[in-house]
């Protein structure tokens, strides 16, 4: 007699059950999507339509209802990689800081003489005196404004590295600044392309971060990369800047801290406008889409408290000087200060269309990227492409399963059948794991998949082949042989299997994309192929043997 | 006794050290050619580690690829590279190609102006409805890095099977099944080498898939040899890992076979995309099946194993073995 635990027989069933509970409502793809969809939506909204409850009901409330998540190169869609170039913000903010150098160091004048802006590389502010026997004085007082940064890592460490060069004074930012300076950048770069990419209305976008400063945006029913750049690429970064002058051409040499923008809709008109704004993009609570006194399109915008009170105080002092509106780069108007704004709001006017106007509205109100990003990888695969693949890997997939599986019936009699009969509760099994942990199937999975099946009769074949070697030895009886394959068996079967699973690790690991897919499938599938070749296998075939009692086995 | 389809005869007792000097001497020979075609010829590495784009094109057309090349000529992209694609899978007026384009410069890839313009000259050319089911760019710094992590994704791998083979072995056993290891590896480079097949990351990831197969194949054998080491104390080193062989013969086939069927009926019935890569685990399984019986047990046997008692009471490798073993 061979004899399993009876807790440990329920064990196994209950696993193989859940397995197969699980795997089924892959078996309704489209049914279970639809019924995901429509409450998901009906979550986000607070309500259920009627459509919303139609699509439900296709569907058993209680059954589960996680599905294998399809990667884009099955389902299509857009793939992109961007690297966040980080440093445009150390510019950014130390052409913020320069009005307050310049004031700082204008109270120190007795100590520093005259100041004056050097150009320097982006990301640092080189400041010449004319005194530089007052270097000392000047680097204090530029020390002054430095301020603790307050991450864990750069805890004590101050957000200004000020050094002196002869008569210049260099400032930049600290290593320890610049490290959380990259890590909010990046921060709010996710935020505002999942912003971005969720107005868009596609389903489960992969928006992540990758590495140091990269962001990875997968998105899949999108026809193609270029459109989701486009959604996700607007910079939409809104400043306001004093004007210095007007000109008909690009003046090359607006001076330090200066620049020279064109206008966005008059031709050939060129504004030389201060680079520190007075107020930005970043200070705006809201935006909306409105119209000015004359009914032409127009964006309402109102600011935060401190946006509102640098905005009214430099309108109070400049009244009858010009001011630009300055969007990506280009000057959008320049009225003049008519008065002196309070309250913060106002409304910014150009040649917009209603549809410009809104798009504008929603742009600034998402809030601009931080810094501009390059593509490095692009990628877009069409739906077609992607249901191709699907079919001709089910194809592969039964051909290789059927072929597989009369190989092992002709080699192993019964017992193959009993392999086989395991073989389809791994398969459920896999893709019962796969749609609990939400797992993503791609093309390489599909080709894992497969592998898996040539593979995972192959802990059978040891047992079997085992079983072979006992009965030749002479053992005592049929059941101790079989004890003894299935027990005998098992350091290969381990040994073999963990090295296979290593690799998987290092796949999943250090694999791009589809590549760890693969991984995941093939890790799964040797873990599920472990348990049921050595349990749900012995299981059955402790069954088979208590039940028929033969005298002697043939394997 | 039933009948039963059989890969391997029962009790065979095959000397697999005869011909020694000639497996073994042919798998450097071919290990040495393969590193020579790597070496001469060069791989044909995909975007993916070159940089550059590529397109997929399907048009109900018949494709002539000069026509394609006519085409695109006087648009000024520098190196075109263009492939009809063929899948038994393809219905009679379904036609695809490749389309390669090689990257620009050192930071930018194909410009989004650029593909549309290939795009526009393609359907006003060849095909007004011609489709393009996927594009893809790599930049060129991103493909610098894939290439660096493909190579440390092959090293570490090794090194942990290595390691693991170490711990549950000896360490003999882990330096050869590791050189077994890379003698299929080398052998499938060579194969794609050799017929120019596009080298991209599946393939990587089929080269790592077959470090797990081959590896898997090998320490089968070695478990028993383990096993029979502990039984045959007496017996000399050569006899014992024959009779391994022998008896762990018919599992290896049998293994071996269903999982050349599988990856078999994916090179068929896969689709094109899939190709390399089922192409390469089928060279490795078949390789990594051969080196399993005739390289890395011979590897072990010039190292010699220690199997004196000392060695096997201060030995401490072998206590890990003892475990579950």
């Amino acid at each position: 007699m061979l004899y399993t635990p009876l807790w440990k027989k329920i064990l196994i069933w209950a696993v193989v059950a859940l397995g197969i509970l699980f795997a089924i409502p892959n078996l309704f793809y489209g049914r279970v999507e639809a019924r995901n969809d429509a409450a998901d939506a009906a979550e986000k909204a607070g309500f259920v339509t009627t459509e919303q409850q139609a699509a439900m009901d296709e569907w058993p409330s209680w059954m589960p209802s996680g599905l294998v998540n399809l990667g884009l190169d099955l389902r299509g869609g857009a793939h992109l990689l961007a690297e966040v170039q980080v440093a445009d913000v150390y510019k950014t903010r130390l052409d913020g800081l320069w009005p307050e150098v310049r004031d700082a160091l204008r109270d120190q004048r007795d100590a520093v003489g005259s100041i004056r802006r050097q150009p320097s590389e982006p990301g640092t502010l080189r400041v010449e005196i004319s005194k530089p026997e007052g270097m000392a004085a000047a680097v204090d007082a530029v020390k002054a404004l430095a301020s603790p940064v307050t991450t864990l890592t750069g805890a004590g460490s101050s957000d200004l590295d000020v050094t002196a060069e002869g008569a210049t004074l260099i400032v930049t930012l600290s290593e320890a600044e610049r490290a959380a300076t990259d890590q909010r950048t990046l921060q709010q770069s996710l935020e505002i392309i999942r912003t971005r990419v969720d107005q868009a209305g596609t389903r489960e976008p992969t928006i992540q971060r990758q590495g140091a400063d990269r962001i990875l945006i997968q998105v899949p029913g999108i026809g193609s990369a270029t459109e989701l750049k486009q959604l996700i690429g607007t910079t939409a970064k809104l400043t306001f800047n004093p004007v210095v002058r007007r000109g008909t051409s690009e003046d090359k040499n607006p001076g330090a801290g200066n620049l020279s923008l064109p206008s966005l809709d008059e031709k050939d008109v060129w504004y030389v406008v201060e680079e520190a704004p007075v107020v930005s993009g970043e200070d705006l609570t809201n935006a909306k889409g409105d119209f000015d006194q004359n009914g032409r399109p127009a964006v309402a915008f109102k600011f935060d408290v401190s946006g509102a009170r640098r905005f009214g105080d430099y309108t109070a002092e400049n009244i009858g000087s010009p001011f630009a509106i300055v969007l990506d780069g280009k000057v959008i108007s320049a009225p003049v200060i008519q008065s002196h704004i309070a309250g913060g709001s106002g409304i910014i006017t150009g040649n917009f269309t209603v549809e410009e106007a809104n798009r504008l509205a929603v742009l600034l109100s998402a809030g601009a990227l931080p810094a501009t990003m390059t593509f490095l990888e692009e990628r877009t695969i069409g739906p077609e492409l992607g249901q191709d693949s699907i079919d001709a890997g089910r194809v592969a997939t039964l051909v290789a399963a059927g072929a597989v599986s009369l190989l092992m019936i002709a080699a192993y009699g019964l017992f193959g059948v009993i392999a086989v009969v395991a073989l389809a509760f791994n398969m459920a099994l896999i893709f019962g794991v796969m749609s609990i942990i939400g797992a993503t199937l791609t093309l390489p999975g599909i080709a894992g998949l497969v592998l898996t099946i040539g593979m995972a009769v192959d802990a059978n074949v040891l047992i079997y082949e085992r079983i072979r070697d006992e009965l030749r030895a002479g053992a005592k009886s049929a059941a101790r042989a079989i004890e003894l394959g299935f027990e005998r068996a098992l350091s290969a079967i381990i040994d073999a299997n963990v090295t296979t699973l290593i690799t998987a690790g290092v796949l999943f690991f250090l694999g791009a994309g589809p590549v760890r897919g693969f991984a995941v499938t093939l890790a799964i599938g040797i873990v599920t192929s472990v348990f049921t070749a050595t349990n749900v296998t012995k299981l059955i075939v402790t069954w088979w043997y208590n039940w028929r009692k033969p005298k002697t086995l043939v394997v | 006794m039933a009948w039963r389809f059989k890969l391997a005869p029962d009790n065979t007792n095959w000397d697999f050290f005869r011909w020694q000097w000639i497996t073994f001497g042919g798998s450097l020979f071919l290990s040495a050619m393969a590193v020579v075609l790597w070496a001469v010829m060069g791989l044909n590495f995909g975007i993916d580690f070159k940089g550059g784009t590529t397109l997929r094109t399907e048009s109900t057309v018949a494709v002539d690829v000069g026509e394609y090349r006519v085409a695109l000529e006087g648009l000024a992209l520098g190196d075109v590279s263009i492939t009809e694609v063929f899948d038994p899978n393809f219905t009679d007026d379904q036609h695809v190609t490749m389309i390669r384009l090689a990257a620009e410069d050192a930071t930018q890839a194909i410009t989004p102006e650029q593909l549309a313009q290939v795009e526009d000259v393609l359907r006003a050319k060849i095909d007004p409805d011609m489709k393009f089911p996927s594009v893809e760019t790599v930049g060129p710094k991103v493909s610098g890095e894939l290439v660096y992590t493909s190579v440390l994704s092959l090293v570490v791998t090794s090194l942990f099977i290595m390691g693991y083979m170490w711990l549950r072995f000896e360490w003999q056993f882990g330096v050869g099944a590791v050189l077994a290891l890379l003698h299929d590896v080398l052998i499938t480079i060579g194969i794609f080498a050799l017929f120019q097949i596009k080298f991209d990351l599946t393939i990587v990831a089929a080269l790592l898939t077959i470090l797990g197969y081959s590896i898997n194949d090998t320490v089968v054998v070695f478990d028993r040899l383990r096993e029979n080491l502990q039984k045959y104390k007496q017996m000399p080193l050569r006899d014992v890992m024959n009779l391994s062989v022998n008896e762990t013969l018919a599992r290896t086939l049998m293994t071996s076979v269903t999982t050349l069927i599988a990856v078999g009926a994916m090179l068929v019935f896969g689709g094109d995309v899939l190709r390399g890569f089922s192409l390469a685990i089928f060279i490795g399984v078949l390789f990594g099946t051969y080196s399993s019986v005739y390289v890395a047990k011979n590897i072990v046997l010039m190292i010699g194993l220690d199997r004196s008692e000392k060695a096997k009471k201060t030995g401490t490798p072998d206590e890990f073995a003892n475990v579950d073993a």
